[in-house]
């Protein structure tokens, strides 16, 4: 059975569609991509499958429940890890508070184990230098790493991560490559919105590319990637 | 180290505070008792406005509450004053209840003339308790004070009037519940909870998608700061004695000054009430005489720190002496990962 399943979600705001009759299944441990030009209505995707907005018709489930009606902490508790694509850090708490708040709410971790895992969390994304500097101090690209970071301490089944490869250098988006693909080996589905397409086909099995806030087309990364619609709302962006 | 200093010097101002009703004068003991319960009144408002984000007009409205409850258990049901000041803190936490439920569909400023309108009705409502003494008010009964727990072994024991022994009574009793509510606060602070709370205030957007509740956190605070706002205002109201709807609920004596005290101190830091406390004490023995001009002068001094130092004074003073004597913050455990990794190699 699908961990999360989309069913025909809609939204709009106003007169704009911005998500149009959206379903799509993923599948426990599924690493699945998403690409489509700015506006297409990506991030609102995620922040219906959060429980950040609620859709005007259809549904979202999770291990085959409707949690259409739940919040998002009740979401997060039940397994939706996610991340802002602009890095929503607590500023004036630390790196490894940031962290520590995800693992004991959304994470539901004791006192006792928490501390050492968000260590863990914060030595696999390279921050743990940082953990004990105000987040609101931390620079752009820190901040999302710490946006991954605090998502993973929730402990999550199914972890969105929102644009978190664009502006890093080479060196850094390889080690983001190897961090994502380890969670996927560990079997936590992924939905990963990304504009740098080589990183993201570097890890994901399939790929849906909405434009418009429909789904223009789904399939492996390359069958999308090789579609004439595909390739003309993409031109010139993957150079 | 450094919580040993604090442990040390916390303990020290407190056994010496305590000796006030000892060894010092009358007038001091009841300066000082006001002191300790705005002190405890700004501990509450910080912990409301500073960290839960809950800027609240109308907490008169639990010293009220718990105030008047306390008269009604003792004059009408001829109950021990201290029995009544539980049994006000209760029922203030207790209608804290609907009061929540209509307050926190109304946000920032609305949230504010929310509790404000709240606590005029209940200013309103107490005024017709004709057993009470209606809009006039009443007094406690002599006897019910005097033969109040403890009353009479400080009488014996410090050879005093029964009216100071009163004093000394109720003064012990608002330096307990200002050291207990500063401790409480403290460990409040640094709880899960307290992490929870400081999350919210940070990006509550971003709290929710980790998992943290921000309604039922504050509902928590709220209802727990109006059981000890209640308490409070029963505590005063036992010392002074005397009540009147517009004086146990008055906005300017238990919300004004209070707001007042947290800002100047620094709201959203521990310390700041307590700052704020004895900076408020000072300026009130200096220009106490000049009546109105006292409260303009007062205005002005809130709206200048306001502008110009947003942090208070505490967020001055922890520049110069970079000592943070309440500590918030979780240190990441760096030496206990480095043993662990040296116990596995
Ligand atoms: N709260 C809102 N109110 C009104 N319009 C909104 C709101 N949020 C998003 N939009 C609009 O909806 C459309 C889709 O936005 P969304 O952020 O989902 O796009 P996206 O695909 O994530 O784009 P990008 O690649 O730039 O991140 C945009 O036109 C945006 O302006
Ligand atoms: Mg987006």
């Amino acid at each position: 059975m699908a961990i999360l399943s989309l069913q025909g979600v809609s939204k709009n705001f106003g007169a704009l569609k911005v998500t149009d009759d959206v379903s799509f299944d993923l599948a426990p441990g599924e690493a699945l991509g998403i690409i489509g030009p700015n506006g297409a209505g990506k991030s609102t995707l995620f922040n219906l499958i959060t429980g950040n907005l609620r859709p005007d018709a259809g549904q979202v489930l999770l291990d085959g429940r409707d949690i259409t009606l739940e919040t998002p902490m009740q979401r997060c508790a039940s397994g939706v890890g996610r991340s802002f694509q602009i890095p929503q850090p607590f500023d004036h708490l630390t790196v490894y508070e940031n962290l520590l708040v995800a693992a004991r709410f959304g994470g539901g971790l004791a006192a006792s184990e928490a501390p050492l895992a968000c260590m863990d969390i914060l030595h696999r994304t390279g921050l743990s230098a940082l953990s004990d500097r105000k987040a609101g101090a931390l620079p752009l690209l820190h901040r999302k790493r710490l946006e991954l970071s605090r998502a993973l301490a929730t402990r999550p089944r199914v972890i969105l991560l929102d644009e978190i490869a664009g502006g890093l250098t080479d060196g850094e988006c390889v080690d983001l490559v190897a961090t994502i693909r380890s969670l996927h080996a560990e079997g936590t589905a992924i939905i990963w919105i990304e504009h740098v397409l080589h990183a993201l086909t570097s890890v994901v099995t399939r790929l849906i590319a909405l434009n418009f806030g429909r789904v223009l087309m789904t399939g492996t990364p390359d069958e999308v990637m090789a579609a004439p619609q595909v390739q003309e709302i993409y031109l010139g962006i993957e150079a | 180290m450094k919580a040993v200093l604090t442990l040390g010097v916390g303990l020290a101002v407190v056994l010496a505070l305590a000796l006030v009703p000892v060894i010092g004068p009358r007038i001091l003991v009841q300066d000082l008792f006001k002191v300790l319960c705005l002190l405890v009144l700004a501990l509450n408002w910080n912990l409301l406005a500073g960290f839960a984000g809950l800027v609240s007009v109308g907490q008169q409205a639990f010293v009220g509450i718990g105030a008047y409850v306390m008269f009604a258990t003792t004059i009408l049901w001829g109950w021990d004053p201290l029995a009544g000041m539980l049994i006000g803190g209760m029922l203030a936490m207790a209608l804290s209840i609907p009061i929540a439920f209509f307050a926190f569909r109304l946000n920032g400023a609305y949230f504010a003339i929310g509790t404000w309108a709240v606590a005029d009705i209940a200013r309103l409502s107490f005024g017709q308790w004709r057993a009470l003494g209606g809009g006039t008010g009443t007094a406690l009964p002599r006897d019910a004070t005097r033969e109040m727990f403890g009353v009479g072994l400080v009488r014996d024991l410090l050879g005093v009037s029964p009216a100071a022994a009163i004093d000394a009574v109720t003064y012990w009793l608002a330096l307990g519940l200002a050291t207990v509510m500063l401790v409480a606060c403290w460990l409040f602070l640094r709880s899960r909870m307290g992490l929870g709370l400081q999350a919210v205030r940070d990006n509550p957007v971003a709290a929710q998608s980790v998992g943290v509740d921000p309604t039922r956190l504050k509902a928590l605070v709220f209802l727990l700061t109006a059981f000890v706002t209640g308490l409070c205002g029963a505590l005063l109201f036992i010392q002074i004695g005397r009540i009147t709807p517009d004086a146990a609920f008055s906005v300017i004596d238990w919300t004004a000054f209070v707001i007042f005290i947290v800002v100047i101190g620094g709201i959203g830091t521990l310390p700041g009430p307590i700052v704020g406390v004895l900076v408020f004490y000072g300026l009130q023995r200096l220009l106490s005489d000049y009546g109105t001009v006292y409260l303009i002068a007062l205005g002005l001094i809130g709206i200048a720190i306001m502008l110009f130092a947003r942090r208070g004074l505490w967020g001055g003073l922890i520049h110069c002496i970079g000592f943070d004597p309440f500590p918030l913050g979780h240190a990441a455990p760096r030496l206990a990962r480095q043993s662990i990794k040296e116990d596995a190699a």
